[in-house]
């Protein structure tokens, strides 16, 4: 397949995808739980794919990913909140330091730059520690973060403990689709250009890297960087999702979910990560809701189904996936349009040869 | 905040030396005493993270919830049967729960990367949280009241529950026998071999699949009694009970050293104590972060703690 | 086979995109009343009394009239987990089950979590036991039938003035919790404007099981009231351990503690507890019908009374629950119509005379309720007694 051939295909189908996104959401009832699994699955298929280029491409074991989410939506959220409202949500503070808003993209930037900011001085610190010790010190500094966050000294910007809210959210489900494509546009180039290259050497061997030249600590904390900006972006756009920030929901929880996430869709693997996401978001939040609720068929209950029930079936799967599907959905391979013409044409070769053979 | 502190100080500046000493400690023994009482529950669990991670290299996420199952099981069993029964049959179950986690969630990963065993725990331990959720029904649960234990006592002027006086005593009584298993039975080398160095012992024909059991019956046994302290004092039982004793309890490990007994505990007691003082001092938002910044200093100033062992990395 | 399994995933994926509708049909004689309420967490105990209240209102009326026709009134019961976080998508899934009007929750902070978008989709809710001014300010969907935080905060520091003769007081919030931040804040503006001294005001982070410190930091103060108005699970934690330190202050608390796990937390300790509340069952004959009925109902039902706690103590979120119901029944009613849009125009003139008072909106959404009990714990029973009733006017 040439090269011009692909770039038309795939614009083709990315056309194809944000129109049909478009039709749908003027035809359809926008109340339905598809569109929450559309735009909640997108923000978690950005997180997950920041979480797999540390894990997956550079092998770094990081569980502080809540903690620059917090940054991001933090950020996003003291800035895009109407001045005329601060009075009201900074009521213990006189409402608040900042007095001016900025438009929602240039929120989400700066949350992303405030978050790859502070990870380039955890990352700093901490990425000289070796896989596990590394794992905890993120996860202590995203605990450390979310501290400060609810201080109440800190409160005129924070707002302390106190939620934030009244800030813009999504006015259609294209605006997370955009900005989470573009991001995962820029994470697939990075991925394969010469740093991305320079990442997964690291991640096979750190000291064949070392002795190919490169510059191990410096790779680490640009991939670490890197990641923690999408992280930030996309903890601003979970705010836009929620309406509400609050520090004590970006938990070491939060973190760990994502991860398992991740390895669910395959760790190596960006589209893997999209996929899986989509998945576990429709299923969590959509198709197993019923697995939670008590059902009776005439005066049968149903055994097992309570308050609770979903996440232990969750907890199952991810479990048989962690120790006899260790690759997840999609290994380190990638959906790509090339894969599949290729296999598409191959099949059809095998198809016509055979008829060939037949008709001799 | 800093008016608790100086009630201590204008104490020692107004009488003798140790008429002051016996004042700033009188002022500050309740948060001395949580500490000591809750450091020792911590060193508890530590024992199991720093057991486990010198010999598999491996953070037993899930070790903090079986610490919260142990509490749950407890409580489950004392509802059909009286205590005396029902607090061995708790430790019984615990380590069967503990012995089960390793060959299900661990031993299959052995040759594995290491990551993928951690993201086993992790995932272990999203497990048992969720099924403690489901099984519970999400309320807490009230721990049954141990006698004697649950008794109130005071000291030296300070009220506080018995078990902050037993704490103590039973860890150093544990720490003391389990040091001497480890030095002096066969097993106890055979772990001290294995954890210097995993392959090399396997080819003097040391059963490492039993050695690795014993650690995680060790370990477990060890919580199951920290459960039994720590719930006295802290009553109530929720999924979630088990998941920042347990990281804390791992600070503490990696700060006395990992790998090493004695490390874990005083590093578990140390803890302990510095929280309670900051919560004291009016510093309650940052109680949990101190615990981190501790163990971040820790990492990058002395990654071997107090007492471990200086390791290289072998090529 | 993995291949396979994927290549499913991906289908069911695709098929739901296809089968996806509104959730109830229109021309189904059903009405759906969505509650959105914690089952689990920390407020699951108070979230499932509440619910309780209103699946016994459901229980004695289960019709209604619209036009002429009968319809069958449905619950969609939600957990949310008592997680802010959860809020948004729980909220969205009652919004997508086609529910004309939602009830709950407890605690203000789901509710101010989950307003925004029941008031996106233009669902109509009422606030149950959410007392905080932020629930309904500015959100013209949002409504609530309790008293609010700026009324309790100044009933309870009267109460701590006056008949606690107290002067110096500790306070406990939980960090991040709007309900007892907000509370502790009116209370202690209150107070100090009638002269008593705050001590200290301090905060614990969620899911704290150590509250020693605190303890002993009011007796260190030297405090005279520990006020403490503070989820149900933290507050049996605190009353055990208050206990076992000896703690010689009362405790002061807010309506959360107005549940039978604080009662059995508090049986056979020596503390004086005192807390404000929105019901008290031997007030009047609407009362003691709605207690005698609601037991009955627990006693036939093992596992509403499992819900319960295990026993049939009522708890002031359950009428509360039970009033939120018929309120809902009146709008609608009142609308003639299972539109919410409707029902919300129709909910700014409702009036309706219930178990905890009568209620009628103000320009807010909030109801005009003058009446709180103050309410102890007998702590050799571990039964509740009445105190005294306090309003406002004083």
């Amino acid at each position: 397949m040439t090269n011009k051939k692909r770039i038309i295909i795939s614009s083709a189908l990315i056309v194809l995808l944000f129109g049909g996104l478009w039709v749908m959401e003027l035809t359809m009832n926008t109340a339905s739980m598809l569109f929450v699994v559309l735009k909640k699955g997108a923000i978690y298929a950005l997180l997950v794919a920041a979480i797999n280029l540390l894990q997956g491409f550079t092998g770094l074991f990081s569980l502080g990913e809540a903690g620059f989410m917090l940054l991001g939506a933090y950020t996003f959220a003291i800035f895009t909140i109407p001045v005329e409202m601060r009075e009201n949500i900074y009521q213990y503070y006189d409402g608040g330091l900042v007095q001016f808003t900025i438009p929602v993209w240039a929120a989400l930037i700066l949350g992303g730059l405030v978050a790859a900011f502070f990870a380039f001085l955890i990352g700093f610190v901490v990425l000289k520690l070796k896989s596990d010790y590394l794992a905890i010190a993120t996860l202590g500094f995203a605990e450390i973060l979310r501290a400060i966050f609810q201080w109440d000294k800190l409160g005129v910007i924070t707002n302390g403990s106190n939620i934030l809210r009244s800030f813009p959210g999504f006015s259609s489900v294209l605006f997370p689709f955009g900005v989470v494509g573009l991001c995962l546009a820029a994470m697939m180039l990075l991925i394969n250009s010469s740093y991305g290259r320079a990442y997964k050497a690291m991640r096979d061997d750190e000291i064949a890297a070392e002795a190919m030249g490169i510059n191990l600590f410096k790779t680490k904390l640009q991939a670490f960087v890197i990641s923690s900006f999408f992280a930030g972006i996309g903890g601003g756009l979970l705010a836009m999702y929620q309406l509400t920030v609050k520090a004590s929901t970006f938990t070491a929880a939060l973190s760990d979910e994502l991860l398992l996430i991740a390895v669910i869709g395959g760790i190596g693997s960006i589209t893997g990560s999209v996929l899986a996401s989509f998945l576990y978001i429709a299923a969590n939040e959509w198709w197993l809701r019923f697995l939670d609720q008590e059902t009776f068929i005439g005066a049968f209950k149903i055994p097992l189904l309570r308050s609770g029930f979903r996440k232990v079936v969750f907890s199952v799967i991810i479990m048989l996936i962690v120790l006899f599907y260790r690759r997840g959905l999609m290994g380190t391979r990638e959906f790509s349009i090339t894969g599949i013409y290729e296999k598409i044409t191959a099949f059809i070769k095998k198809k016509k040869a055979a008829k060939g053979g037949a008709g001799k | 905040m800093n008016e608790f502190l100086l009630m201590g100080m204008a104490e020692i500046s107004g009488g003798g030396f140790f008429q002051a000493i016996a004042g700033f400690f009188q002022t500050n023994l309740p948060y001395i005493l949580a500490g000591i009482s809750v450091g020792g529950q911590y060193a508890l669990i530590a024992i199991g993270y720093t057991m486990v991670y010198g010999i598999l290299r491996l953070v037993n996420f899930a070790h903090g919830d079986v610490f919260m199952t142990a509490g749950l099981i407890c409580f489950y069993i004392s509802t059909v049967s009286p205590l005396i029964i029902s607090l061995p049959l708790t430790v019984l179950f615990t380590v069967a729960l503990g012995f089960t986690i390793e060959k299900v969630a661990y031993k299959p990963l052995r040759n594995a990367p290491r990551t993928s065993a951690m993201i086993s725990a992790l995932g272990m331990s999203y497990l048992i949280q969720n099924l403690a959720l489901y099984i519970t029904g999400g309320l807490s649960k009230q721990y049954p009241q141990i006698p004697f234990i649950s008794n109130s006592v005071t000291i030296w002027g300070a009220t506080t529950k018995m078990v902050t006086v037993v704490t103590p005593i039973l860890v150093i009584l544990l720490v003391v026998a389990l040091v001497t298993l480890i030095k002096y039975t066969k097993i106890g080398m055979a772990m001290r071999s294995v954890a210097d160095d995993f392959e090399t012992s396997r080819l003097m024909g040391i059963k490492i699949d039993n050695v690795i059991s014993m650690t995680f019956i060790i370990g477990t046994f060890l919580a199951s009694i920290g459960s039994m302290l720590y719930f006295t004092n802290y009553t109530a039982i929720v999924p979630s009970s088990g998941a920042m004793p347990g990281l804390k309890a791992f600070v503490a490990a990696v700060f006395g050293g990992i790998g090493s007994i004695p490390g874990a505990v005083i590093g578990a007691f140390l803890i302990g104590i510095c929280e309670n003082i900051i919560k004291g001092l009016g510093w309650t938002t940052f109680s949990d972060a101190f615990t981190f910044a501790l163990l971040i200093i820790v990492l990058i100033f002395m990654p071997s703690g107090l007492f471990g062992e200086k390791k290289t990395d072998k090529v | 086979m993995k291949k396979l399994l994927s290549l499913v995933l991906i289908c069911a994926l695709a098929l739901s995109f296809a089968s996806c509708g509104g959730g109830g049909k229109a021309d189904e004689k059903i009405v759906y009343i969505g509650v959105n309420e914690p089952a689990t967490g920390e407020s699951g105990a108070g979230g499932k009394q509440e619910t309780l209240g209103i699946e016994y209102a459901n229980f004695v009326q289960p019709t209604i009239d619209i036009a002429g026709e009968t319809y069958q009134v449905k619950l969609v019961i939600v957990d949310n987990e008592t997680d802010t976080a959860k809020c948004p998508s729980v909220a969205q899934s009652l919004v997508s089950a086609g529910c004309s009007v939602v009830l709950g929750a407890y605690g203000s902070a789901l509710c101010i979590a989950s307003g925004p978008t029941f008031e996106a989709a233009g669902i109509p809710c009422i606030g149950i036991s959410c007392t905080n001014p932020q629930v309904t300010l500015g959100n013209s969907y949002y409504f609530r039938i309790c008293f609010l935080d700026t009324f309790q905060g100044k009933v309870l520091a009267d109460y701590a003035y006056e008949t606690l003769k107290a002067r110096n007081i500790y306070c406990l919030a939980e960090l991040g919790d709007d309900y007892s931040v907000g509370l502790v804040n009116y209370f202690m503006e209150e107070f100090k404007a009638l002269g008593g001294n705050i001590v200290a005001n301090e905060t614990y982070p969620v899911g704290n099981s150590d509250y020693t410190s605190y303890i002993a930091n009011a007796a260190k103060l030297k405090a005279d009231c520990f006020f403490a108005p503070i989820n149900i699970e933290p507050a049996a934690l605190l009353i055990e351990q208050s206990n076992a330190q000896g703690l010689a202050m009362p405790l002061l608390a807010g309506d959360t503690w107005d549940s039978n796990v604080i009662a059995e937390a508090a049986k056979g300790t020596n503390l004086n507890i005192a807390f404000s509340t929105f019901f008290y069952s031997e007030v009047n004959d609407t009362t003691k019908q709605f207690t005698e009925g609601f037991k009955k109902w627990l006693k036939d039902n093992p596992d509403k009374l499992t819900a319960n706690g295990g026993n049939d103590t009522v708890a002031a979120v359950s009428p509360l629950g039970y009033d939120s119901y018929f309120v809902a029944l009146e709008a609608i009613k009142a609308a003639d119509s299972k539109d919410s849009k409707a029902i919300n125009d129709a909910l700014w003139n409702v009036t309706y005379s219930g178990v905890t008072g009568s209620v009628a909106f103000d320009k807010n959404g909030d109801v005009d309720k003058d009446a709180i009990f103050m309410v102890g714990v007998d702590t050799a029973t571990g039964a509740f007694k009445f105190i005294t009733e306090q309003s406002a006017a004083k």
